[in-house]
């Protein structure tokens, strides 16, 4: 049986295709028109490395902030309740999840039975999420991976004291500007670590229990989960495509809603 | 499960903690609430409980003083309302 889960994400939107509860295809779209179109454009390119069509899907379950904007979806569940799903299943021991998305930054906390017993989301503030980043990187004139690369090299880290991306990107300048300046692996190492300090705030508010797992897209950049590491002195496992995480507990629910209303 | 509604920026963390465990659906919150903050309704896992409506949980530190404000004003609250003790502030 085949089931397809959406993240309807605010940057990107991802469909992840499970067949008889095993992955067979996921897939990320840059979003366009929003609702109906971009979730079909994220399942058909999802769809086109397997040998199914869209006619085949049993059952559609979505989640993000755009979940209810599709009207073919047949389910809609909450980001953390995804989230917490999707990293249970990839990673069995996990009990927090720290995801960091491009506009939203959430930890839940899984149960021993993979349920959900905490969650704490942070959608209104830019500090601590992906736009944080992108902001940066458009004044540093280079793209999130080299940041990320950068990063790793910094012999030291320099300081910026604010989370606030406005009053980050102004002490970002003045670094530029010293004499001498400060080295950019240096500074771009600083923009990490005041991301860290809000990441980890939020994480620390809802208690962190081990296995901690890090996942979203922002996951994906090394340079940054290093220095989260670091300040939440706590070892993060980070899956192999994080961005799914949510589209995969998404996929998740719709196998047991399937399941469920067959039986 | 603890659901926290709300969001953290430069001026503070402002979020409505509702333990649905203890969480009897009852609606009380609901017409307490000065601000109609709140509604009931099924969360994710078919529990009919109190949740803070979307429309406002990013405008929570705006709408909603506090803990400590609201019991000031000795009206009517959703702490007052509540009879499981559901209901926590982080400000």
């Amino acid at each position: 049986m085949l089931v397809a889960g959406l993240d309807m994400g605010n940057l990107t939107t991802k469909a992840v295709l499970l067949l008889d509860g095993d992955l067979l295809a996921q897939s990320l779209i840059m979003n366009s028109e929003g609702g109906d179109i971009d979730g079909r454009r994220a399942i058909q390119a999802a769809l086109e490395e397997s040998f199914f069509d869209f006619e085949n899907i049993a059952f559609l379950a979505t989640t993000g902030s755009g979940r209810k904007s599709v009207t073919f979806s047949m389910k809609q569940r909450s980001p953390a309740s995804c989230i917490a799903k999707g990293a249970k299943r990839l990673v069995p021991s996990a009990r927090t999840v720290i995801d960091v998305g491009a506009e939203t930054c959430t930890v839940v906390r899984v149960d021993d039975l993979g349920g959900l017993e905490d969650s704490l989301g942070n959608e209104r503030c830019a500090s601590g999420t992906g736009v944080f980043l992108e902001t940066m990187a458009k004044l540093m004139r280079m793209p999130w991976q080299k940041m990320a690369d950068a990063s790793l090299e910094a012999k030291s880290v320099a300081e910026i004291s604010s989370m606030c991306a406005i009053f980050a990107e102004q002490e970002v300048i003045s670094h530029v500007h010293r004499e001498p300046p400060t080295p950019m692996n240096d500074i771009i190492a600083g923009i990490h670590a005041s991301m860290a300090t809000r990441v980890a705030g939020l994480a620390k508010r809802m208690g962190i229990k081990p296995d901690v797992v890090f996942s979203g897209g922002v996951a994906n950049n090394k340079g940054f989960a290093r220095i989260l590491e670091d300040t939440l002195a706590t070892k993060l496992d980070i899956p192999e495509y994080p961005e799914f995480v949510s589209a995969l507990g998404a996929a998740l629910t719709a196998h047991d809603e399937a399941f469920r209303q067959a039986g | 499960m603890k659901a926290n509604y709300g969001f953290a920026d430069a001026t503070g963390e402002y979020y409505i903690t509702i333990d649905t465990d203890k969480c009897d659906g009852c609606g009380d919150c609901v017409t307490a609430c000065p601000e109609k903050l709140f509604e009931v309704a099924a969360d994710d896992y078919g529990k009919v409980v109190a949740m803070i409506r979307e429309e406002v949980r990013i405008k929570l530190g705006y709408l909603c003083p506090g803990y400590e404000a609201a019991c000031r004003k000795k009206e009517v609250n959703c702490h007052s309302a509540c009879g499981q003790d559901a209901i926590k502030h982080s400000w």
